[in-house]
C-alpha cells in the first residue's frame, strides 16, 4: 500500500491540476487566452500518480493535452499561466504557448503538438540514461490516438530491442478529437501491442490511483533493474471538448455524466477519508490551497509583460556567447 | 597531412571525435558489419563496441526521434541516414521537433545532434536514391546544413558539426566518397561554418557550387580559362549559415554570378543565392544571374537520361559564357 505522504501529495497534484485547467477555460472564455488549449479535466490521476514516483533526473515527454504532465513534474503554475498568455514570464518566454510546454530542470522534455511526436524523444531520453549508467527512467506520456502513429511502434521497437529503461504511458480517454477508439484502432485493448515488442503490457483503470500506481511500480521497476521496457494503458475520460469551443456533436451528454461519476479526484479523496489519513477539512484545506496558488498564477501571468518583438530571432541556434 | 579518400577522412572524424569525448556515439542502419554501404563508418564497432557505434532498426523516424532525446540528455550524437532521401521519412521529427525544439522551449536546449548521410546521382541510384534534398533544410530555421565537397572540408565541417551545440544535417556525396585529396592529420582540424571557400579565384565570372558540382565547376573553369575566361569558384560550404559576403563580394568583383547545383532548379537553394545577389549587388550585375539545376522530373535510373536530367561541365561552360556575353 502507498504510504500517507505520497497518497497526500498526489490529491493535492490533483487538484491543482484541475483547478489550472478550470481557470484556464474561464481565461480563454472571456478572451485572456488564445490558441489550441487541450485540457486535461478527468485524466488527472494519470499524471499525478506516475510523476509523484519520478525525480527530477527521471525524464517524461507529454502532449498537446500536457498542462497535467507539467504541473504534476513540478512546474510553477505561475509560468505555466504565463506561457498560456504567451507572456515573457512563461516557461518559454511565450513561444510555446498550452502545446510545447517544457521544463529541462526538472526532466520534462516538453510537450509535443504533434500526436507521435515525444515518443521517439522519450525513447532517445532512455537511451542516453542506458548509456549514460544512470539509474532513473523515461516515461512518454501519449493518447489513444498516437498509439496509431509509426513513431509508436518504431519507439517501442526500439525500446524492445536495446531493452532501455523507459515506460509507456498511453492515456485512452477514448477519442482522438471526434473518431471513437473502435473507429480507428484495430484492437480493444492497447495495451496488448506490446506483446509485438515483447514487453509487458497492462491495461488498468486509468481513474483509479491504486491501479495506476502498482502497474507503473512495476514497470518502473523492471526498466530500474534493467529488464526493459512497459506499455501500460490507462482508461480514462476528458471531461471537456478535445479544445475550447468543441462542439462535442460525437458523444452524448450521458456518456459524459457517466464518466463525470467516476471522478478520480472525488474517488481518490474518499478513499484517504476512509483509511483515516487525511479528514474532510484536509482535502478542503488542499483544494483552497490550490484554488489560491492558481489565482495567484492567473494575477502573476495577467500582470506579466509579453516578449519583446525585437527578439523574435533569438534562441532559434545556440549561440556561445548567448550563455547566461 | 595524409592522402585519403573522402570516405577515409569522414570514418576517421568520426573515430577520432569519438576518442576525444564519451558522449559522442554513432547509430544507424548497417554501421556495425558492413561499417555502412560506403565505409564511412568501417571498424568503429571494433574500436568503441556496440555500446557507442551499432545498428539501428529501419525506423528512420525513431532513430532520429531519438537522436533528439539523447542530444537533449547529456549525449552528443551522431545519426547516419544510408540515403538522405530517407530523411522524409523522418520529416516530422527533423522539422517539427529537431529544428523547433530550442526555439519552442524559450531556448532552454541544446541539442548537440548530427545527422549525416549521402546522397546524389552517379551510381545509377534512380529516383528516390539519388536525389539532393539539402534546401528543403535551408527553407526551414533551426538546422545548420553543411555540404562538404571534398575529404578535407568532410573532415573539417564534421568535426565542427560534432562540436556545435545545435542540430546540424550534412550532406554527403556519393561520387565523391571515393575521391582522395590531402586531410589534415590534426585532431582539432576544423571549418568554421557560414565561410565560403573560393576553390579557385577569377575576375570574370562568379559560379558558386556545392558538393559534386564544385568538381565540375573547376572542369569548366579550366575550359572556361582556355576561351579567356577568369571564373572564381566559390563552394558556401554551409547553406545555414551562409556565408552572404564572399559571394557579394565576389559578384561586386566579377559582375556575373551562375549558381549550379544537383538539387532541383526550381527553387532549390540557388534561387536563394540568385535572388540575395540581385537585392544586395545590383548595380554590380553584367548580367542576370543564371541558375542551373536538375529538372523538374525525378531522377531516372538510365545513366543518358540521368545525365539529361542534371547539369553537365558544358552547361556550366555555356552558362558562364552566356552571362559574359562570349
Amino acid at each position: 500500500m502507498m504510504e500517507r505522504e505520497r497518497a497526500g501529495l498526489i490529491y493535492q497534484t490533483m487538484v491543482k491540476i484541475r483547478a489550472f485547467e478550470m481557470k484556464a477555460v474561464n481565461l480563454f472564455e472571456t478572451n485572456k487566452l488564445r490558441g489550441s488549449v487541450h485540457l486535461y479535466v478527468g485524466e488527472e490521476a494519470i499524471a499525478a500518480t506516475v510523476c509523484s514516483r519520478l525525480s527530477d533526473e527521471d525524464y517524461i515527454t507529454s502532449t498537446h493535452r500536457g498542462h497535467g504532465h507539467c504541473i504534476a513534474k513540478g512546474a510553477r503554475l505561475d509560468r505555466c499561466m504565463a506561457e498560456l498568455m504567451g507572456k515573457e514570464t512563461g516557461y518559454c518566454r511565450g513561444r510555446s504557448g498550452s502545446m510545447h510546454i517544457a521544463e529541462f530542470s526538472k526532466g520534462n522534455l516538453g510537450a509535443n503538438a504533434i500526436v507521435g511526436g515525444g515518443i521517439p524523444i522519450a525513447t532517445g531520453a532512455a537511451l542516453s540514461l542506458k548509456m549514460q549508467h544512470k539509474k532513473h527512467v523515461a516515461v512518454s506520456f501519449f493518447g489513444d490516438g498516437a498509439s496509431n502513429e509509426g513513431t509508436f511502434h518504431e519507439s517501442l521497437n526500439l525500446a524492445g530491442v536495446w531493452k532501455l529503461p523507459i515506460i509507456y504511458v498511453c492515456e485512452n480517454n477514448g477519442y482522438g478529437i471526434s473518431v471513437p477508439l473502435w473507429e480507428s484502432t484495430a484492437v480493444d485493448r492497447i495495451s496488448v501491442r506490446a506483446a509485438a515488442y515483447n514487453m509487458p503490457g497492462e491495461t488498468v483503470d486509468g481513474n483509479d490511483v491504486e491501479a495506476i500506481d502498482e502497474a507503473f511500480s512495476k514497470a518502473q521497476e523492471r526498466a530500474l533493474a534493467g529488464e526493459g521496457a512497459s506499455l501500460i494503458e490507462c482508461i480514462t475520460y476528458r471531461w471537456l471538448g478535445h479544445w475550447t469551443g468543441d462542439p462535442q456533436t460525437y458523444r452524448t451528454r450521458e456518456e459524459i455524466e457517466e464518466w463525470k461519476k467516476k471522478d478520480p479526484i472525488v474517488r481518490w479523496g474518499n478513499k484517504l477519508i476512509e483509511r483515516g489519513w487525511y479528514t474532510r477539512e484536509d482535502l478542503d484545506a488542499m483544494q483552497a490551497a490550490a484554488d489560491e496558488e492558481v489565482q495567484q498564477a492567473s494575477e502573476f501571468a495577467l500582470n506579466s509583460p509579453n516578449p519583446d518583438p525585437a527578439q523574435v530571432l533569438d534562441d532559434v541556434f545556440y549561440e556561445e556567447a548567448a550563455e547566461e | 597531412m595524409s592522402v585519403k579518400t573522402y570516405a577515409k577522412a569522414v570514418r576517421d572524424t568520426i573515430a577520432a571525435e569519438m576518442r576525444r569525448d564519451d558522449r559522442v556515439f554513432l547509430m544507424g542502419e548497417d554501421v556495425e558489419e558492413i561499417g555502412s554501404i560506403f565505409g564511412c563508418t568501417a571498424d568503429l564497432t571494433k574500436e568503441f563496441g556496440r555500446e557507442r557505434a551499432f545498428n539501428t532498426p529501419i525506423s528512420e523516424a525513431g532513430f532520429v526521434g531519438a537522436g533528439l532525446g539523447a542530444a537533449c540528455t547529456g549525449m552528443r550524437p551522431i545519426v547516419e541516414l544510408l540515403y538522405m532521401d530517407f530523411s522524409f521519412v523522418a520529416m516530422d521529427q527533423l522539422l517539427n521537433q529537431v529544428a523547433k525544439t530550442r526555439y519552442v522551449f524559450g531556448g532552454k536546449a541544446k541539442i548537440p545532434l548530427v545527422i549525416r548521410g549521402q546522397q546524389g546521382i552517379g551510381r545509377g541510384n534512380a529516383a528516390t536514391h539519388s536525389q539532393s534534398v539539402e534546401t528543403i533544410f535551408m527553407h526551414f530555421p533551426g538546422l545548420k546544413v553543411a555540404c562538404p565537397s571534398t575529404g578535407r572540408d568532410a573532415a573539417g565541417l564534421l568535426r565542427t558539426a560534432i562540436r556545435d551545440d545545435n542540430p546540424v544535417m550534412i550532406f554527403e556525396h556519393k561520387a565523391l566518397y571515393p575521391t582522395k585529396c590531402d586531410v589534415p592529420d590534426d585532431p582539432e582540424f576544423m571549418l568554421p561554418f557560414g565561410k565560403a571557400d573560393i576553390k579557385r579565384p577569377g575576375t570574370d565570372v562568379t559560379i558558386v557550387a556545392n558538393l559534386l558540382y564544385v568538381k565540375r565547376s573547376l572542369e569548366a573553369a579550366e575550359e572556361l580559362a582556355k576561351m579567356g575566361i577568369s571564373a572564381e569558384v566559390i563552394d558556401p560550404m554551409t547553406l545555414v549559415p551562409l556565408d552572404r559576403e564572399t559571394i557579394v563580394e565576389s559578384v561586386k568583383k566579377t559582375g556575373r554570378l551562375v549558381v549550379v547545383h544537383e538539387a532541383h532548379r526550381t527553387a532549390g537553394w540557388g534561387a536563394e543565392v540568385a535572388s540575395m545577389v540581385t537585392e544586395e549587388a545590383f548595380r554590380y550585375l553584367d548580367a542576370p544571374p543564371l541558375r542551373l539545376g536538375t529538372k523538374a522530373c525525378p531522377l531516372p535510373f538510365n545513366v543518358d537520361l540521368e545525365n539529361a536530367a542534371t547539369p553537365q561541365v558544358s552547361d556550366i561552360v555555356e552558362a558562364a559564357r552566356k552571362v559574359c556575353y562570349r
